[in-house]
């Protein structure tokens, strides 16, 4: 076995071969931070068992720009993400699957630094990664490190959690102030230049989910709104429920630094994207215990009542302005942002 | 935030409101222009219609860059960024624009083309030093307010004898189009203005004086909170009540009489006004752009390149022309919802966040309901 030169080295064509350098790659790198029996084995694949319920399966690309930025980098992204999509359903995530690209000529010292994350990351929300695959690209073919991740999980009988069950009348919460992950990594974009307090907030968030669940037996829905933020998330439900909604601007959770930078950048906090909050849709009666639950769960601490589900053909999403005007929150348009998962 | 929560106290909005309710007179009716896009997207963001009485119409006015900006001249972008040397750098706004054909700066990124979206024209300077064997151009596009920065890199450009640097100017002039709206034939639509803010803030209160002394219009130059608008109208209806037309500055925090002299002598330093300029809407109008003085020539992306004298055409059907002219409103164009949204943009209302009918179709339709706005 050839010693990789971690501290130095870069990622060359010959480590995504196949042969004796992948190993390397793999044995150095992945296999020591990832570390669980599965990958151990050493086989192309992982077998395993599952508790009993309804299996829940979701994958995610992951193409973040910059690769590290306050409060996580692309490798814990790539495990919150998709473990919050599985979570979304009800599920408890079980496994995760990895799959790097990367480009020649990207520092090793980087890639042993958001492995590890990424192996952290996965070890705190329970959910190890228990099988992967590496290709290198040559370099100007890719942007350091694109990583994809899957993820099994189990919905436990009884739960049922889907976008198209909003019903005029319930309340729409959201668990935590919004637009913090894609202002973080815009105020990091060279351009631009200035400097924020603020970081990303990429999290695993099945843990509350399971809290949510228990005060809300009802719980229609769970999202979590990551790219196009919270107008776009609520733009879907409410197509996919055939319902409109209305939101009171005043009862949105909006740090103080997110609202600074969004008006000197002239966006809009609620297309931001979010890496750590969840929209969640419950009967109105169920909403106060609920909204109770998750204030007590440290992911929930600034979790909010925003508004509720209402009658709407044009299924159309609007708010009360804190000026005490009402406009319509529409989808996000276009592309206006950079990469930000 | 401080100085800025001050300014949407919706408490304070509601005490203006009901100044605003008490003062307008019934049976005549207010219709002001807002001449800024900046203003526009605050009415509509924060729902500033819902505060006013019947009798105040808003008439959104041209003051959207984007908007007022004929195809021919984005036609001319477009054939700079297909040249394969060429480099061309401009702000997001313009990407998505409609040129002739359908085209657009963003599809002709996606067929090869170099494109790149800036927030400042100074990173222009950067762009041309990374990359000294191609062609550097700067798509630049507004009104007083973006036209300092153009000018300071044109400055800085020269000063450092960057030869691969040009400027492809269209900065415009807001008291041009001023002009235009108010000497059109026909009864005039409007009674007074709500004069723009940053633009204000360069060309100063003075440069609005022609306004009430040559067609008795008043104009209140007013911030881009929605505090600062509501207070605008007050001051407004307060001039019609009383027979007057002046120029007022609501926002004297930021605008002085003389504006920024700094600015405007760089302005000068840089540009000299064209002769005429075509507008998207307005027409023809005479000195109403910049164009760079000759001694900076060699910077001018118009005298170093060459184009062909294509056929620019627009949608016939699109209202944005009637719609500049504050003669149509968005929902009245038989494009707007269907096929035109900020999605699918026919025309430049659609594109830019300022633009009427981005403004209507984002913020405001729930007032607009009926079969004409196409589901999603």
């Amino acid at each position: 076995m050839a010693r990789l030169n971690i501290k130095k080295g870069h990622v060359e064509m010959m480590h995504g071969s196949g042969g004796k350098a992948s190993q390397d790659l793999l044995q150095q790198i992945f296999l020591p931070l990832f570390d669980n029996p599965w990958l151990d084995q050493g086989n192309d694949q992982a077998v395993f068992d599952l508790p009993p319920g309804r299996v829940v399966m979701a994958t995610d690309g992951y193409v973040v720009s910059p690769l590290f930025f306050p409060g996580g980098d692309i490798g814990s992204l790539a495990v919150h993400g998709t473990v919050n999509d599985l979570a979304m359903a009800g599920a408890r995530p079980c496994y995760l699957s990895a799959g790097f690209i990367l480009e020649e000529g990207f520092p090793l010292a980087d890639l042993h630094r958001l492995v590890a994350s990424m192996a952290a990351a996965a070890k705190k929300a329970g959910t190890p990664i228990i099988t992967g695959d590496t290709k290198v690209v040559e370099k100007g073919k890719g942007d350091g490190v694109f990583i994809t991740t899957s993820g099994v999980g189990v919905v436990p009988g009884g739960r049922k959690l889907s976008g198209d069950q909003a019903r005029p009348g319930d309340a729409i919460l959201v668990s935590g102030s919004i637009g913090d992950h894609g202002i973080t990594l815009l105020s990091l974009r060279e351009s631009l230049g200035f400097e924020t307090e603020i970081c990303s907030d990429s999290q695993a968030l099945h843990r509350l989910v399971e809290v949510m669940l228990e005060a809300s037996p009802g719980l229609r829905l769970l999202r979590d709104p990551t790219r196009g933020g919270l107008a776009t998330c609520l733009n879907e439900l409410a197509r996919q429920s055939d319902v409109g909604m209305q939101i009171d601007e005043n009862q949105l959770p909006i740090r103080e630094t997110v609202r600074a930078a969004c008006e000197i950048l002239g966006l809009d906090p609620l297309y931001s994207a979010n890496e750590g909050k969840l929209v969640a849709i419950c009967p109105a009666e169920e909403a106060p215990a609920l909204l109770q639950a998750m204030r007590r769960h440290p992911q929930g601490e600034d979790a909010a009542i925003i508004g509720q589900v209402t009658r709407d053909p044009q299924n159309l999403v609007q708010m009360r302005t804190g000026f005490g005007g009402q406009r319509v929150i529409d989808w996000l348009q276009g592309d206006q942002l950079p990469r930000i998962c | 935030m401080k100085y800025i929560d001050e300014f949407r106290d919706g408490e304070k909005a509601g005490h203006m409101a009901r100044l605003i309710h008490r003062q307008v007179r019934e049976g005549r009716s207010y219709r002001l222009m807002e001449f800024c896009g900046g203003h526009t997207h605050a009415i509509f963001r924060y729902g500033l219609v819902d505060l006013l009485p019947r009798e105040i119409e808003l008439i959104h006015g041209p003051g959207c860059p984007v908007c007022v900006l004929p195809v021919a001249r984005l036609d001319m972008a477009i054939e700079l960024a297909r040249r394969p040397e060429v480099i061309l750098c401009t702000y997001g706004d313009m990407l998505r624009v409609p040129a002739s054909d359908g085209t657009s700066l963003l599809k002709v990124r996606a067929e090869g083309g170099d494109v790149r979206m800036l927030y400042s024209p100074l990173d222009v300077l950067d762009v041309a030093r990374d990359n000294l064997e191609r062609q550097v151009v700067f798509f630049a596009i507004g009104f007083e307010t973006t036209t300092p920065p153009t000018a300071l890199l044109l400055r800085q450009a020269d000063q450092l004898g960057l030869t691969n640097l040009s400027v492809f100017c269209n900065h415009v002039l807001t008291p041009a189009a001023m002009h235009a709206i108010l000497s059109e034939d026909g009864p005039l639509h409007l009674d007074g203005f709500i004069g723009p803010a940053h633009v204000s803030t360069v060309i100063g209160s003075q440069a609005y004086e022609a306004f009430p002394a040559q067609y008795g219009k008043p104009v209140v130059i007013a911030g881009f909170e929605p505090l600062d608008v509501l207070q605008a109208i007050l001051l407004l209806v307060g001039q019609l009540n009383a027979g007057r037309a002046e120029v007022e500055n609501q926002f004297t925090r930021a605008v002085t009489p003389q504006g920024n002299l700094k600015a405007r002598h760089l302005m000068d330093e840089v540009f000299t006004p064209r002769d005429s300029f075509e507008w998207r809407g307005l027409g023809s109008l005479p000195a109403s752009a910049l164009c760079l003085r000759p001694g900076l020539a060699h910077l001018d992306a118009e005298q170093r390149f060459t184009f062909s004298s294509g056929q620019s055409r627009e949608n016939k059907a699109c209202e944005c022309p009637a719609i500049l002219r504050g003669r149509k409103k968005p929902s009245e164009c038989r494009l707007f919802g269907n096929p035109c949204t900020p999605e699918t943009p026919q025309g430049s209302c659609m594109v830019s966040a300022e633009g009427a009918c981005a403004a209507y179709y984002g913020h405001g339709r729930y007032r607009t309901r009926g079969p004409l706005l196409a589901k999603g």
